[in-house]
């Protein structure tokens, strides 16, 4: 049900290695709670977060809700086409519906947070 | 509907002024806008048609049941808005109180201002009131930053502001504005603040504690005054959230209770409008700790003579004057008119209005606490919404009755909530025919869930796609 | 004396539904030795005795006078359409619209308010209104702070001294840090008025551009009525206007309520706060309006809000909405020009005295008399005119210094009558 590449928080933030970059994106799960997205902010290229920083926000027409950086590193690209279509994160939350990329990723960081199987487990526990 | 800017036609005009008498006058270009503002060009009848039209797509409390859980939509006296209009309140200047020279010129008006700060203190327990802020949020806000003014005072390192988990968004958010972090406190299964979570969160940094009572789940909160000891012990403060006043008045007092600090709703439980959101007042009360930072200047009177002073330790102005003047000589009437017993029975028939409702409800939708309901009742949807008919269905489908709904979603402790406030001034009938509908509708949701998806079908416009609109931001034309 | 309809065998009805036998036992959860330790009020009195006493308190204010007092409120002449259609009580009793489909009226007036105070400012944004102006100088200084996440607050000389004062009591633990001049430089904003405090009008385009190359915002304080004539916000490269919306349509009402208006550019929009109306539709393709962006307000967003308001001052945006309609574009012009013309007839007649605007004015200007300020106003009350502000009250000017208000109701005839009393009052 969730991406087997990815790595996943309790806040349903995924992050995914592309290559020495790691992309960060909000899960499946946590786009069809918010609902249609009306609006996302990005963090500001360049800039440098840790690990459970405020990284970006994310609107709804009845929700808002921040995204946390799942891993320390420097922002190297956002996802400006969310801009103009933010419905790309309800539509393709671990493709096209990405948020931003991190370079300079502690990998030890990244073993610290959740599998496909283990976020499965804690969506399940967590939707009722 | 046309817009007023689509009824525009060059040339016509409503408004005239007497002719130019003096001669004309004109600034240097660069000072000057380079084209006219493009305003309708529209006749008084054009005006006066679209706006009566416009007023016919609204429901208001003179023509619709209001049931607004939290929000008091009850009557309006006509009287109160004859009396805002006198033209020696509407038509005068707040500067004639800037200045000594000018005070004699507005002694009724600050004498208006001085007895409905008494009333007010009397009624709610607390020494002294001030009418400057303008919106329950904004007292808020002002209570806020008296607490902080007094921890500050104090030499207290106190930068925490508790709040529960059903306060209204606007007590952190106006917290947050005063400087506090917040941090949030449980509610009990049974609707109250626990008691142990208070203790849990109490420590030194804490200033204070927002609470509403009865709290948003139309619940008094019977260890008050335990919270407020607790509070004391520490020297943190216990802010009364005023949103909720029309169920106590007469029978609880939040000064007695062991409230530091409060706001009042002038447009909730004094009988003034609202006016599709606003003017409304948010007048703030204090207890003997916090008189000495009470927003300046206030008005005093010496010897039949009405003056202002400012106290020692003011926190400054929130208002430029004293705050939404108008609303408070409606509120003032409305004082005046009920009187001490009339106010107390106002309490009494809005809860029993609420239990009377719940009553005939509870058979039929599921409540959200079994019982200790007071001017308000909450049930949850959450049985309705598994079989696919959600709040808002519930909602969109009284409209068709000529019924407004009652506040969805919140508070947000109660999952598909319906928070219903009837108030004291409706009748018998009306609350029944409300409950006819809400059982007729629950019987829909189980024979006919496809009619309430469906609902409203008697408004001028279907339900709106908020999406659309909040993805195209077509805000103005 | 109440407004409650229930009789009493209706109570006894109600009671054996509850299933309790007096009204009474449904406030049995106050404990109660927490019950009123005293609740000394007044009597009831009929609708008429009330009408008499606030009819009594109404008559000792005066309002008779031929008035001169400005001060950023302001004696203008309201049509009687605006109250005929304020005061139509499905606008008035209504609340905040929650529910669209019952709520068009309201939203589409919101609607037409916001597009109206955009053609007036020249700015892309409006919101729905903010509680005044003072207020909504702080609100701007706020968003300014969010935008450039700097915290220094620049205040202009030109800005209401009381805008200033609400400003500081409501940003006092926020950790801002004040200046005042129009020094850019590390700041989050500069605040201008225009026409200033003592009316002198500017052109802040300068400003603006040196703003932005300093990174700060420019927030352009603005007198609504006066965008008849000068130059608006947006012309002058404004990122944020606010203004006191008293001047169109809104009763002087000793203080309130009164109406903060609230403009943007499309980048800072989503950093605006108050509620905003926007234009959709139902799924028959029908235009409606709804309420918008609510996931920057309180109600969802709670301590991380763009502001902490709530109730806001609709019906007060009403009134201004109807009235820009009944003036329509050449009605403000005419209004505008009026009362700039009105006023310079005033100086000229004036020309004993010092006016202490150094360049041109609105319909707005500061003297310095010969004599205390406060003597001239109460020699001059006595005769029937509210000669004007004594600027020392506010703590804008010497003892000696007055400020003068012209609007379009100030006739000749009474422009010449004051202009004799305040030289015989002031000179003699």
């Amino acid at each position: 049900m969730f991406p087997a590449e990815c790595r996943f928080t309790k806040d349903h933030e995924w992050i995914r290695d592309d290559g020495g970059q790691h992309t960060v994106g909000i899960t499946a799960f946590a786009a069809e709670q918010l609902g249609d997205v009306t609006y996302v902010e990005l963090p500001e290229p360049g800039s440098r977060l840790s690990a459970g920083d405020t990284a970006a926000s994310v609107e709804s027409v009845k929700a808002a809700s921040d995204v946390y950086a799942p891993a320390g590193g420097e922002v190297c690209e956002v996802n400006e086409a969310l801009d103009g279509k933010p419905e790309l994160v309800n539509q393709d939350p671990y493709g096209e519906g990405w948020f931003f990329k991190l370079s300079d990723v502690d990998a030890d960081e990244l073993e610290q947070l959740m599998d496909a199987a283990a976020y499965e487990q804690f969506v399940g526990e967590h939707s009722e | 509907m046309q817009l007023i800017f689509e009824k525009s036609r060059p040339g016509r005009r409503a408004a005239q002024f007497d002719a130019l008498d003096v001669p004309e006058a004109s600034l240097p270009p660069a000072l000057c806008r380079a084209e006219p503002a493009e305003l309708p060009e529209v006749s008084e009848l054009d005006v006066v048609r679209h706006f009566t039209q416009l007023s016919q797509q609204n429901f208001g409390v003179d023509s619709n049941f209001y049931p607004l859980g939290s929000c008091t939509m009850k009557y309006n006296p006509k009287l109160a808005e004859a009396v805002a209009a006198y033209p020696g309140f509407s038509e005068l200047h707040p500067h004639l109180s800037t200045c000594p020279a000018f005070r004699g010129l507005c002694q009724g008006a600050l004498e208006l201002v001085y007895e409905t700060e008494q009333a007010l203190a009397e009624i709610a327990g607390m020494r002294k009131v001030s009418l400057q802020p303008i919106a329950g949020a904004h007292g808020e806000l002002t209570g806020a930053l008296l607490m902080a003014a007094y921890h500050r005072d104090k030499g207290n390192a106190k930068d925490t502001m508790l709040v529960p988990d059903s306060a209204h968004g606007t007590n952190p958010a106006s917290a947050a504005i005063a400087g506090f972090k917040v941090v949030q406190v449980a509610s009990a299964a049974d609707g109250t603040i626990r008691l142990d979570a208070v203790k849990e969160a109490l420590n030194e940094s804490v200033a204070g504690l927002m609470l509403t009572c009865p709290n948003t789940h139309g619940l008094f909160e019977p260890r008050v005054r335990e919270i407020a000891d607790l509070l004391h012990e520490s020297d943190a403060l216990l802010y009364y959230d005023g949103a909720n006043l029309n169920a106590i008045m007469g029978h609880a007092r939040p000064g007695d209770l062991g409230f530091d600090v409060m706001h009042f709703n002038l447009h909730k439980t004094f009988g003034t409008p609202h006016g599709m959101g606003g003017p409304g007042s948010g007048p703030v009360g204090v207890g003997e700790r916090l008189e000495a930072f009470l927003p300046g200047p206030r008005v005093v009177c010496e010897g039949g003579r009405y003056d202002l002073e400012t106290p020692a330790k003011s926190i400054g102005k929130v208002a430029a004057f004293f705050g939404n003047f108008l609303i408070a000589v409606r509120a003032c009437a409305y004082i005046r008119h009920l009187g001490g017993p009339g106010l107390k029975e106002a309490s009494e028939n809005a809860v029993l209005n609420a239990n009377y409702v719940f009553a005939r409800l509870k058979g039929t939708y599921q409540p959200a606490f079994e019982s200790g309901f007071m001017h308000e009742c909450v049930f949850s949807a959450a049985p309705q919404a598994k079989a696919g008919v959600r709040a808002l269905d519930i909602a969109k489908a009284l409209l068709d009755y000529g019924l407004h709904a009652p506040t969805v979603y919140f508070p947000l402790t109660v999952r598909e909530s319906l928070m219903i406030e009837p108030t004291e001034t409706e009748s018998k009938d009306t609350l029944d025919a409300f409950c006819d509908a809400m059982i007729e509708i629950a019987g829909k949701a189980e024979s006919d869930p496809d009619s309430l998806h469906a609902a409203p079908r008697t408004m001028p416009v279907g339900r709106l796609d908020e999406v659309r609109a909040a993805r195209q931001l077509d805000c103005s034309c | 004396m109440t407004w409650v309809p229930t009789t009493a065998a209706e109570r006894e009805e109600m009671l054996a539904v509850i299933g309790v036998t007096t009204v009474d036992d449904l406030f049995a959860t106050i404990p109660e030795s927490l019950r009123p330790k005293s609740w000394n009020l007044p009597a009831p009195e009929s609708e008429m005795a009330v009408r008499r006493a606030m009819a009594g308190l109404s008559a000792r204010n005066a309002v008779c006078h031929t008035s001169f007092l400005g001060g950023g409120f302001y004696d203008h002449f309201i049509p009687a359409a605006v109250d005929a259609l304020a005061t139509r009580s499905e606008f008035y009793t209504a609340y905040t619209p929650y529910q669209p489909e019952s709520s068009q009226g309201t939203l589409q007036a919101i609607y037409e308010y916001q597009s109206a105070v955009c053609r007036l400012t020249g700015m892309e944004f409006a919101n729905a209104s903010l509680y005044d102006g003072g207020t909504a100088v702080f609100e701007a200084a706020t968003m300014s702070v969010r935008l450039t996440r700097r915290r220094r607050i620049v205040c202009h000389e030109s800005l209401n001294p009381l805008y200033g004062r609400m400003l500081k009591t409501h940003t006092a633990n926020l950790g801002f840090e004040f200046a005042t001049g129009d020094d850019p430089a590390d700041a989050a904003c500069v605040i201008v008025q225009n026409p200033s405090f003592l009316g002198s009008v500017a052109d802040f385009s300068a400003l603006a551009g040196r703003c932005h190359e300093a990174g700060a915002l420019l927030v352009v304080s603005f007198y609504p009525l006066s965008l008849g004539m000068l130059k608006t916000p947006g012309e002058m490269g404004a990122d944020i206007a606010v203004a006191e919306g008293q001047s169109l349509g809104l009763p002087l009402g000793f203080g309130g309520p009164y109406l903060g208006v609230m403009a943007t550019r499309k980048e800072h929009l989503r950093k605006m706060p108050g509620r905003i109306g926007a234009a959709t539709e139902d799924a028959q393709g029908r235009r409606g309006f709804v309420l918008t962006l609510q996931a920057r307000e309180q109600h969802i967003r709670r301590e991380k809000a763009m502001s902490n308001i709530c109730s806001n001052e609709a019906l007060c945006a009403l009134r201004a909405l109807i009235y820009l309609c009944l003036l329509g574009k050449e009605g403000l012009r005419e209004v505008a020009a009026q009362c700039h013309a009105r006023a310079e007839y005033l100086k000229s007649r004036l020309s004993f005295l010092q006016v202490l605007n150094a360049g041109p004015t609105f319909n707005e200007f500061a003297v310095r008399l010969p004599r205390d300020a406060e003597q001239v106003v109460s020699a001059l009350a006595e005769r029937g005119f509210l000669a004007g502000l004594p600027l020392a009250a506010v703590g804008a000017g010497e003892a000696t210094d007055l400020l003068i208000a012209v609007t379009e109701k100030r006739t000749r005839h009474e422009l010449g009558a004051f202009a004799e009393a305040l030289k015989e009052a002031a000179c003699s």
